[in-house]
Order: structure tokens, then C-alpha cells, then sequence
């Protein structure tokens, strides 16, 4: 091609060793429930592998490592706003299940 | 893309700031590309509000919740195995997102018949996905989960379960349709006329989107 590249255009190993590596993070987080981890071990070990997993997928996929930065920044900063929602309804789950608590198991 | 050029050898934030204040476009990309971001983010709220309303009705239930590695379990060959129809789903998911990528590297080749060919396969494994997940619908739905009540524990695990997992598969099968449609187009060669292969990046930006929200209903829901 004579003109400029166009759009994202990557080498076709990157995209494989990608998916090989996505192949082995979810066969990981697979045998988390396959052995019955507990506990915090378990928890920390989905999450690991679960953020690991969505950062390819983005990063690579998606293409958003190649992207500049101001649509890095549009799209992934607003989301971060959800972790107060999370934090929030935590706190509030907690809160109920005290005062459901205290209301029928007398 | 003159400005991209001048631009790129800018400090980064001082990149970001001259992007957001250009007089006509603020992201370099097809406008079809930040359209499609700016869906997803959406989207995103979408899921997060359906997966932290879960999370809310698990803290604050008195009843057990129900095992999910039990409950999505199946017996092959006379032996109950944990969660393995998930197991599976997840895999076709996930080779169905590189079968996309590599469609997106090969629209920017101009290679059609590849484009197409890996399009159709990913619309094909997208619909199996689909119908495992009709599988397991049909099979909870015999032993009694409603999204009122279950035999296991907490009712609320049946409504949690429809609305998250029915939402996903609303998605995975527009996403059928809308990876259909384009590979027609491909074919026929209105890209070509057209002379960019944008849209297939993209309807790959969607597929990945799917299988991004995917990841996290597996970990939170199936095995937190």
C-alpha cells in the first residue's frame, strides 16, 4: 500500500499470543473454583485474574494502547465514578442486612 | 492527519490539552470509532448498575445464597462437574474476540475473503454462545429458579441471574446480527468503495465489549 496506514494495524502475533493468553487466565480462574479455593486467597486470585483478562482485552483487543491519550482519558476515567456506586451499595447492603438482622431474628 | 503528526511529539498532557481545546475534532479517529467508545461507556454504566444491584441484594440477604459452582454444575459421564457449561461458554466467548481481532487485522490488509470467513465464524460461535446459555436457562428453569424464588436460598439469586445473564445475551446476539450485517458488506465490496475498513474495527470494538462484560459477570457472578 502506497498511501498512509490506515485505522490500527498490528502484527498478527501480538492478537495471538493475546488470545493464548486469555485461553490460560480464564483456565486459571476456572481451576479457582475447580480446586474450592476459600476465602481471601479465592477472592483476590478472581479479581487478579479477572482485571488482568479486561486490561488485555482493552489494551490489546480494543486497541486502546495505541489510542492518544484524550480518548484514553474520555473513556476510561467516567467509569471510575461507578466505584463510589460500589462503595456506596456496599455499605448500604451491609446496613440492611444488620437492620433485617435485628427486625426477624429476634 | 497533519495534526496528529505535529501534535504527538507534544508532553503528553499537553497532547490531551491541545486535542480537547482543537476547534473541530477532539479525537483523531473516524467519528463512527468514537461513537461506538462512547456507546460502550454507556454501556458500561448499564452493566455496572446491574452487577452492583446483585452485589447489594447478596450482602443484605438473610437466606444463604446459592452455590453457583453446584448449580451450574453438570453430570458428564456419571460425574458432577463444577461449572463446567460456564467453563465452556467462556472459552467459545473468548475465541470468538480473537477470531474478531484477527477479521479487524485482516480488513486492514484488504484481505475480503479472511475478513468475511473470520466475521461469519465469530457471528457462528457468538450463536452457540447463545445457545448454551438458552441450554442453561431451560435447565434452571426445570429445577425451579424464578426470579422470584429457587430451591436453594436466596430468591433473589433467580432475578440477579435472568437480568444479568439476559442482558449479556441480548448483546452477544445484536452483536450476531450487527457482525452479519457487516461481513454481507464486506463481501460485496462496499467497503471497497467506500475505501476504508473502519467499520469493521468498529463492529470488533462491540464483539470485544461482550466479551470484556463477560470476564466480569464470570468472576462476580459464577464464581464469586
Amino acid at each position: 500500500m502506497s498511501e498512509a496506514k490506515e485505522g490500527q494495524q498490528h502484527p498478527l502475533k501480538i492478537y495471538l499470543w493475546i488470545w493464548l493468553l486469555l485461553f490460560v487466565l480464564s483456565t486459571f480462574s476456572y481451576l479457582v473454583d475447580y480446586f474450592h479455593l476459600h476465602g481471601m486467597l479465592r477472592w483476590s486470585l478472581i479479581i487478579v485474574f479477572m482485571l488482568l483478562k479486561a486490561g488485555f482485552i482493552v489494551a490489546i483487543f480494543m486497541h486502546m494502547a495505541w489510542e492518544r491519550l484524550a480518548l484514553k482519558f474520555a473513556i476510561l476515567i467516567p467509569p471510575l465514578c461507578l466505584l463510589i456506586l460500589i462503595g456506596f451499595m456496599a455499605i448500604e447492603g451491609d446496613y440492611t442486612f444488620l437492620t433485617r438482622g435485628a427486625a426477624f431474628l429476634r | 492527519m497533519a495534526h496528529d503528526a505535529e501534535t504527538a511529539i507534544l508532553p503528553p498532557l499537553q497532547q490531551v490539552a491541545t486535542d480537547f481545546a482543537s476547534d473541530k475534532q477532539a479525537f483523531s479517529v473516524p467519528w463512527g470509532k468514537a461513537m461506538m467508545w462512547i456507546f460502550l461507556l454507556s454501556d458500561t454504566f448499564i452493566f455496572t448498575c446491574f452487577l452492583t444491584s446483585y452485589m447489594n441484594v447478596r450482602l443484605s440477604t438473610l437466606s444463604t445464597w446459592p452455590n453457583p459452582s453446584q448449580v451450574f454444575s453438570l453430570n458428564i459421564g456419571g460425574q458432577d462437574i463444577p461449572l463446567i457449561l460456564i467453563a465452556i461458554m467462556t472459552f467459545v466467548l473468548i475465541t470468538s474476540s480473537g477470531t474478531m481481532a484477527l477479521a479487524v487485522n485482516y480488513g486492514y490488509r484488504r484481505n475480503k475473503r479472511n475478513t468475511v470467513l473470520l466475521m461469519v465464524t465469530t457471528a457462528a460461535l457468538g450463536a452457540t454462545f447463545v445457545s448454551m446459555q438458552a441450554f442453561e436457562w431451560t435447565k434452571l428453569i426445570m429445577e425451579g429458579v424464578r426470579p422470584w424464588g429457587n430451591p436453594w436460598g436466596a430468591p433473589q439469586f433467580g432475578s440477579a441471574f435472568f437480568m444479568i445473564t439476559g442482558f449479556h445475551g441480548l448483546h452477544v446476539s445484536a452483536g450476531v446480527i450487527y457482525l452479519l450485517t457487516v461481513a454481507r458488506r464486506v463481501h460485496t465490496g462496499f467497503y471497497d468503495k467506500r475505501g476504508s475498513y473502519e467499520t469493521v474495527e468498529v463492529a470488533g470494538l462491540y464483539w470485544h465489549f461482550v466479551d470484556l462484560v463477560w470476564v466480569f459477570i464470570f468472576a462476580f457472578f459464577y464464581l464469586w
